[in-house]
């Protein structure tokens, strides 16, 4: 498919904007059916507590209240619990999850009842005269505290907190050890997180009681994901069940990669009632029930040569599971086993993870799931070996990266695809004038005064294209990684994409509409893609871990090479001559030395929906499938630099300068890209510096509000500075990687390490994240002899 | 995320504002810009029965100049308190101060008298009310009267105003010839201060002639520093102007909170109002940054 590429790599303005700017985004919250009644849930104040009583008879007796259920009055409901598709091991122990909980509540927003009425509000103010009467149990919040004799038990059918270990070794760890110079040994905490979409979860259901059909409105990532595990939650036949994400889903970062207890019980509840059911998080109460991410506790060993060449890695990390196993909650920490060498080399690698349960809203993937986890890890201790041994942190990096090539082995036991990191870096120093930073930096130090500077490394490589699905099975994951396309020609010359991914604010449509109308020689406004609903995209594997593009990109690309083969015999039967006399140009086919006789795409099109003369065997129509099953996973990276000034008699952190040098591979849309770049960067910055979900003893969410809960602003931020180095991916034809997570995976160490750098002529050589102004003062001053 | 239900009028005169207040009982609440009372309410913290809203009574809206004072209604928004050019000489710290409260929105719709009654400790406007001995002025149905900024913030969103009375507005002395300043600390741009410290400061040839603290969020009201105050009289150099500023370890121990220990949030408030009086004697140096 010789194709000029017109539309790829421009940066076209997004096909999704003008209607979410101007107001004409559909969104689940305006779908409104006739008859729909809402649902409102009652939810545990306590972390932990064994129900001995609902009594909703109050709650069912109020204007406008249809229905009022407790957790024992839905458990028929449930052909299965809420599904967890990812047993690491096995012995993993999975526990009951019930949408509703029957007898124990385990976290705060642990949901015990439900009210339906005929009005949001109804359902409200009725939910708050459900009476429960909870005899209070002690509770765990904190995966250490968990794991210690006696800790108060989440799960009483277990004999402790502890899930699963999942472990992994390559090579002779001890022996690597063993003959090291130096071994730098840290810890670090990776606190807890609460994904902020800019839409609130939300989902309708509705009934058909004559047929036994369900349509689900959900705001998901993963439509037919979702339809599969709704069938084996309630019952119900999977070819029954229409799943649907609205057109436009204001975000999810994971956090609506999941089955949630709402969904399958708006669905249960249509199924009672005969009616649809509606249901709407509010934004506190999301904090409480929609997945947390990270909370986990790493401690990280490298050994070393004495002028800094790592040998070993040793990593034990506890990794909170919540109160219960959601989705993929389990395999996060896997994304970032095989990482915590990032993109150095070395002779052994040890990992080793335990998953815990505690008293809390339940983890799961949230963006970059595992891979930030070991990326802020090994680039915070590579800083710590730098000083070590005395090595520039710039230096450091170069000394251990892995040799530029494909198929790269790393200590972590992959391969990667295409590595070259060391332009990435250089140009990031380019960027940021790292000389002159130096000299500005000694200048201030000599000076004394109270704003010191720093500068902060992060020289990552991640994981996306999930996913080779024979490797998935390898590490027990539950479903495959393939993704699928359709690309049919309309007899008007228009082109119409049917894609598996699930957008929700990545610009796929945008994207798709750059691959197809290049391959088909079409103006990008004439082609359409549809999505995100089952019954007119019948597969998919949906959008996360970014790999739509290197999956469900690739399908769309390969299904459009389909439809230009089938197009050229079709021509080559209109023009009277072999197929092999054609030639291909932005959708136009000519014969050989014969450059006027031609046929067009759209003439194609037509000839092939009107089928008046088809070649033999040739069936009407222009179009073509392509499920693409990746043959291995995509490995972005890129050097990010972060400047900051430390106010060092407040504590405060000024973010001055953000460089972001990434490669992705060839990119289809550039704004795009610096789209999910910023709004990644931003969400890393927001880790280091802002964002932590605290919970007191008792299991209470401290952080239940935006209030106390710190989502930075634009006004936290300076510009961004990102630049790109373009090293195909020979894991899939067009070269693409992916690049929706690079941002947060890159960046929070560069922050966190840049805030060392400014303290470390005052000794400081850790700063926990988030970096709070507090946190920082402390750090100077236990350094210099004061209490922490 | 829904409010409780509640009834609502809305006046068409102070007096009929209070006499709806007076019928509404207890449970009545009177309503300006709502960037206080609604946030509670849709958490149902507060569960008005009734809300009064004051916002279309003109009469209580605007700022104007009165002798050696200015007077400004409680309606007028932070955004019109910070543009304000009547607010002159030490005055000019509620204009300061306004102008970096939350965001533009809020800027446009919060009110100064709404942020006066609703006493909210770490509210930046009380602390600068009270380091410029301004009075407070409220209207009930036995009529009007004044209060002391001193004496009317009296607890955690609680004040000397009685059921049944509303906020008209506030006198400010202008304090021609004095400087001021107001250093607020918090983690990101639209928060609440942390701790917030406005200093006002008579500067002349001799040193510090006079200085006034106002503290934001360093105890359940706003606070003045007597200590500090006394130990600026006189002062003329940074050393001296630090060592003051240390007097506010005399107070009583700070809150703590999820944003700062007791122990941070007083190291804070020495910090702050050493470079807030530095400014606000516009003394080149004074200076500390």
């Amino acid at each position: 498919m010789a194709t000029a590429e017109k539309y790829v790599g421009g940066g076209v303005p997004r096909k999704e904007d003008p209607k979410l700017l101007t107001g004409q985004g559909q969104f689940l919250e305006g779908l409104t059916l006739p008859g729909m009644l809402h649902a409102a849930l009652v939810r545990s104040p306590h972390g932990s507590a064994r129900i001995n009583s609902v009594d909703v008879s109050a709650a069912a007796a109020a204007e406008g209240v249809v229905a009022a259920l407790s957790g024992a009055d839905l458990a028929d409901e449930w052909a299965a619990g809420l599904p967890m598709a990812w047993p690491v091991t096995d012995d993993i122990r999975i526990p009951d999850h019930w949408p509703v909980a029957q007898d124990v509540v385990r976290y705060v927003g642990d949901a015990v009842a439900v009210v339906v009425a005929t009005s949001r509000n109804a359902a409200l103010d009725a939910a708050e005269l459900v009476e429960v009467d909870y005899e209070v149990l002690e509770a765990v919040v904190d995966v250490e505290a968990a794991l210690a004799d006696g800790a108060p038990r989440v799960h009483e059918s277990f004999d402790d907190n502890k899930s699963y270990t999942w472990a992994l070794t390559n090579g002779d760890v001890d022996a690597a050890f063993a003959k090291a110079d130096v071994v730098v040994a840290e810890r670090y905490t990776q606190p807890r997180l609460i994904p902020n979409a800019m839409e609130p979860r939300a989902v309708v259901a509705q009934s058909v009681p004559s047929t036994g059909d369900f349509t689900v409105w959900s705001t998901t990532q993963i439509p037919h994901v979702a339809k599969v595990l709704f069938a084996l939650t309630l019952g119900i036949p999977e070819g029954q069940i229409r799943v649907i994400a609205p057109p436009d889903v204001g975000g999810g970062f994971g956090s609506k990669l999941n089955v949630y207890a709402e969904e399958a019980l708006c669905i249960a509840l249509a199924r009672r009632l005969g009616k649809p059911v509606k249901w709407v998080a509010g934004r506190s109460e999301g904090y409480l029930a929609t997945i947390h991410g990270r909370d986990q506790v790493q401690e990280i060993e490298i050994a070393a040569t004495s002028d800094g060449k790592i040998l070993g890695y040793r990593v034990h990390i506890l990794a909170a599971m919540g109160a219960y196993l959601q989705l993929v909650a389990p395999g996060v920490p896997l994304l970032g086993a095989f990482l915590y060498c990032g993109c150095y080399g070395g002779e052994a690698y040890h990992f080793e993870c335990t998953g815990v349960f505690t008293n809390t809203t339940p983890t799961d993937a949230y963006r970059g799931a595992g891979r930030p986890e070991a990326t802020y890890a090994i680039e915070r201790v590579i800083d710590a070996l730098a000083r070590e041994v005395g090595v520039d942190a710039a230096e450091i990096r170069r000394r251990n990266f892995l040799p530029a090539g494909d198929m790269v082995q790393s200590p972590g036991g992959l391969a990667f695809d295409s590595a070259d990191y060391e332009p990435a870096l250089d140009r990031a120093l380019e960027l940021l004038d790292y000389d002159g930073f130096r000299s500005d930096q000694a200048e201030r130090r000599a000076g004394g005064g109270r704003r010191q500077t720093g500068v902060g490394f992060s020289s990552y490589v991640e994981i996306c294209g999930l996913a080779p699905s024979q490797v998935l099975a390898s590490l027990k994951y539950g479903a495959g990684g393939w993704d699928a396309a359709t690309v049919r020609m309309l007899p008007t010359g228009k082109a119409e994409v049917v894609t598996g991914s699930s957008p929700h604010g990545q610009g796929h449509v945008t994207s798709w509409s750059q691959i197809a109308a290049d391959a088909l020689g079409i103006p990008y406004e004439d082609v359409t893609v549809l999505h995100g609903d089952t019954h007119v995209a019948p597969h998919g594997m949906n959008t996360y871990g970014s790999r739509s593009l290197a999956v469900a990109g690739v399908a769309v690309h390969n299904a459009c090479g389909r439809v230009v083969d089938k197009a050229r015999g079709l021509a080559a039967h209109l023009l009277e001559v072999a197929p092999e006399d054609l030639e291909y140009e932005a959708g136009t086919f000519s014969v050989k030395g014969v450059p006027d006789r031609t046929k067009s795409m759209p003439e194609l099109a037509f000839a092939a929906w009107t089928a008046h003369s088809l070649p033999e065997d040739s069936e009407p129509g222009l179009e073509a499938s392509c499920v693409y099953d990746p043959p291995n996973f995509t490995f972005p990276f890129g050097t990010h630099v972060a400047v900051v000034e430390v106010d060092t008699e407040t504590g405060a952190v000024d973010l001055v300068r953000y460089i972001a040098v990434d490669d992705c591979g060839p990119v289809i849309n550039p704004v795009i890209v610096d789209g999910q770049v910023h709004g990644g960067v931003a969400q890393g910055i927001a880790a280091a510096l802002y964002e932590e979900a605290t919970y007191a003893e008792d299991g209470t969410l401290e952080t239940a509000s935006m209030v106390n809960y710190l989502v930075p602003s634009a006004a936290e931020f300076p510009s961004f500075e990102t630049d790109r180095t373009v090293t195909p991916s020979t894991s899939n034809p067009m070269g693409v990687k992916g690049i929706g997570e690079a941002g947060t995976i890159g960046s929070a160490p560069a922050v966190i390490n840049a805030i060392v750098d400014a303290l470390s002529h005052l000794g400081v050589t850790d700063v926990p994240m988030p970096a709070s102004p507090e946190r920082v003062w402390r750090a100077i001053r236990a350094a210099q002899g004061g209490e922490e | 995320m829904i409010p409780a239900s509640f009834d609502y009028e809305r006046a068409s005169s102070l007096d009929e504002a209070l006499s709806l207040l007076a019928q509404g009982g207890e449970d009545a609440r009177p309503l300006a810009g709502g960037h206080s009372l609604l946030p509670l309410m849709r958490l149902r913290l507060a569960r008005p029965s009734l809300l009064v809203d004051i916002g279309g009574l003109e009469e209580l809206r605007g700022v104007r100049s009165d002798g050696d004072s200015v007077v400004i209604g409680a309606l007028t928004t932070h955004h019109e308190v910070a543009g304000a050019s009547e607010l002159t000489g030490g005055s000019g710290l509620l204009a300061t101060v306004a102008e970096g409260i939350g965001d533009p929105q809020v800027r446009h719709r919060g009110t100064l008298g709404g942020s006066v009654a609703h006493a909210d400790p770490a509210s930046d406007l009380p602390a600068a009310l009270l380091a410029l001995d301004a009075e407070v002025t409220l209207a009930g149905r036995d009529g009007e009267r004044s209060v002391a900024a001193a004496d009317f913030f009296v607890g955690p969103f609680m004040s000397a105003a009685a059921d049944g009375e509303i906020v008209t507005g506030v006198r400010v002395p202008k304090r021609e010839g004095w400087g001021s300043a107001y250093r607020k600390f918090q983690r990101r741009a639209q928060d609440w201060a942390i701790v917030g410290v406005a200093a006002v400061v008579n500067w002349t040839e001799d040193g510090i002639a006079g200085a006034v603290i106002g503290l934001t969020n360093m105890g359940g009201t706003p606070l003045r520093a007597p200590g500090v105050e006394a130990a600026l009289a006189g002062a003329s150099e940074k050393a001296q102007i630090l060592a003051a500023a240390s007097k506010v370890s005399e107070l009583e121990t700070p809150p703590a909170d999820e944003n700062a220990s007791s122990e941070y949030r007083l190291h804070l408030a020495q910090v702050l109002i050493a470079r807030a009086v530095a400014e606000a004697a516009g003394c080149p140096g004074m200076q500390r940054d």
